[in-house]
């Protein structure tokens, strides 16, 4: 079994920050746009460095999108950064015809993803990001679940041909991720090897569940930890490996379970392997303001819920294993 | 006085004639499509596929050291299509496959199918001025020194997304960048200044200029004699710190006399009877595909 400690905190936005600057040095077709966010985004290295390859638009996402989609033809590689909010419902359409069905090469960064964006409330709190996204032909979406992988997936999708949804967040979270992450989009990892439930997680849900790993060992229950940071194309290979020795499955996301990675997880399972699932995730509600602790406490979304929730499938699996 | 450098104005006129014998054609074969907006756009796309633009129909995506056109008002892709075909980009045979089940040619232009000569999908409106300037200011980081041009509608200028296009490109003084507006101030419900008014002509003048764009304004669209001059007087104003934006009267359905003067016919096609009619108006000098 593997230890999981950390000893700093960092929000997974300077992940992204951070990787951009230092694609800024060594990708010299990457250039990046926002829509009045910089800071928030930190964008600002990369600004100050590379203001060659940098655009500022203004609270104009729309426009950012289809600007985006041109800089493609010609060959670079644009990052758009702003809220998860505005990088997805406000600018739907521009991004569907635009970008994904144009097959442009748009980096769409999106952070202060989810429910953790906290005291700014509900109308910013997006939680139907994966869902919208994924459903889009042509389009990747990526979750990383701290600093380090952030910032490696950053680097890696500058040198993937295809739009790409990337998805981080705002609060300052543990970092665990090896600093020397190599990111593989599509490639699921396998954090802790276990026997009795599978835990498939994605952001900032894969500390949670590597906690929750540790409080069921305590009740003799090996749960095995998975994280999902590439959300389209799933690795269900992975999957299915991991379901095929546990028999039950947990997800847990930072979204509503309508549409989400859950979501996606059943649909595979129900097509190859048929077993008890359960869904850590928010339940068809919009959030609220208040600090990240406590809304990741009303909503559901902690370890003791992922905990709660294996129980309850490993109960649903043996009454399955009697049928 | 047009000078015309590469062709003489009887091959563009020539050509005109056999771009509406393909409208309509395409449309009422497959009983859909939108000539009427298609037909008042035809010299426009004429003029710079075949006498303005430096392009090269063997086609590739980046366009480097090409200049590019955009079609924001996706809907009149007949008439793209039409002038793409007769300007080389694919067999003029495949204008017969027009919004057909396994066609490349889209209702709207499409680059998901690889047709050569469309560089973005367009349709849902709103969006082409966007793209545009993307595209000139990648031009710009290549140091290439060609324009890209635009098409957009006049109801199109309802959506708010060409406005913050519009404060984008002033501001970051995107001068390789020459937009036209396709003033035939008719959308699907009617006229324009009925449906939600924009002022009319002198309405947008006044907004794109409050908006820091250079205005041209030419009042015939479907006269190569007054077109050409001014495309080339925007030509002329590239480089010098501003989009220039040409708003261009036309008349929707030009060239086909019952389809004029009206909305009608922005998104319906002709019966038998009606294509004739059209057809006889219109000589094939190409020879039909």
């Amino acid at each position: 079994m593997k230890k999981y400690i950390f000893e700093t905190k960092n929000d997974t936005r300077s992940g992204f920050g951070d990787g951009l600057t230092e694609l800024g040095k060594t990708n010299p077709k990457v250039v990046a746009l926002c829509a009045d966010l910089i800071g928030s985004l930190k964008m600002g290295d990369f600004q100050k460095q590379f203001p060659e390859r940098f655009y500022q638009v203004g609270i104009a996402e729309a426009n950012m999108m289809g600007i985006a989609a041109g800089l493609t033809i010609g060959g670079w590689i644009p990052f758009t950064g702003t809220f998860a909010n505005f990088s997805t419902g406000r600018v739907y359409d521009q991004i569907r015809q635009s970008i994904a069905y144009s097959g442009k090469n748009v980096k769409i960064c999106a952070s202060h993803a989810g429910i953790t964006l906290g005291e700014d409330g509900a109308t910013h709190q997006i939680l139907e990001d994966i869902g919208m996204m994924q459903m889009l032909p042509h389009m990747t979406v990526i979750n990383p679940c701290d600093y380090n992988q952030t910032k490696a997936a950053t680097l890696a999708i500058a040198d993937y041909q295809n739009p790409v949804y990337l998805r981080f967040g705002r609060p300052k979270v543990p970092v665990f991720m090896p600093t020397d992450t190599k990111f593989e989009i599509g490639k699921a990892i396998t954090l802790q090897e276990g026997t009795d439930v599978t835990i498939f997680a994605t952001g900032h849900l894969v500390w949670e569940a590597i906690l929750a790993h540790e409080e069921l060992l305590k009740e003799g229950i090996s749960a095995e930890i998975i994280n999902i940071h590439t959300i389209k194309p799933l690795d269900r290979e992975a999957i299915l490996k991991s379901v095929s020795k546990t028999k039950c499955a947990v997800s847990a996301e930072e979204h509503q379970i309508i549409g989400g990675l859950g979501s996606s997880i059943a649909q595979t399972l129900m097509i190859n392997t048929p077993v008890p699932m359960e869904f850590v995730g928010v339940n068809d509600s919009f959030g609220e303001s208040g600090t990240p602790a406590e809304l990741m406490i009303k909503y559901g979304l902690t370890s003791v819920d992922i905990v709660k929730k294996a129980k309850t499938v490993l109960e649903r699996k043996a009454k399955f294993a009697t049928l | 006085m047009t000078s015309y450098k590469k062709n003489d104005k009887e091959f563009l006129e020539n050509m005109v004639s056999q771009v509406r014998r393909d409208i309509v054609r395409m449309v009422h074969q497959v009983n859909s499509g939108h000539p009427g907006g298609s037909l008042g756009c035809a010299e426009l796309l004429v003029a710079l596929y075949f006498e303005i633009m430096e392009h090269n129909p063997s086609f590739d995506m980046d366009g480097k050291n090409e200049d590019l056109f955009f079609l924001s008002n996706g809907h009149i892709s007949p008439v793209w299509y039409s002038v793409l075909a007769r300007s080389g980009y694919f067999d003029v045979k495949d204008l017969a496959t027009f919004r057909k089940i396994n066609s490349r040619l889209q209702g709207h232009p499409a680059t998901e199918e690889g047709l050569e000569g469309i560089r973005i999908a367009s349709g849902s409106l709103g969006q082409g001025l966007s793209v545009a300037i993307g595209s000139a200011l990648s031009k710009k980081m290549n140091k290439d020194d060609k324009t890209v041009f635009v098409l957009m509608g006049d109801g199109e200028q309802q959506e708010g997304q060409v406005w913050e296009a519009a404060i984008f490109a002033a501001h970051q003084k995107v001068d390789n960048l020459i937009a036209f507006i396709d003033a035939n101030g008719r959308q699907i419900d009617g006229d324009v200044k009925d449906v939600m008014d924009l002022g009319e002509l002198k309405g947008l003048e006044e907004k794109y200029k409050a908006f820091g764009w250079n205005v041209l304004t030419c009042t015939n669209g479907n006269d190569f004699d007054t077109l050409i001059p001014i495309i080339r007087q925007a030509k002329d104003l590239t480089g010098n710190q501003k989009p220039t934006m040409i708003l261009m009267v036309t008349e929707m359905g030009n060239g086909v006399d019952y389809m004029m003067g009206t909305h009608k016919w922005h998104g319906v096609a002709p019966n038998d009877e009606q294509l004739e009619l059209a057809l006889v108006q219109n000589e094939s000098t190409y020879s039909d595909y």
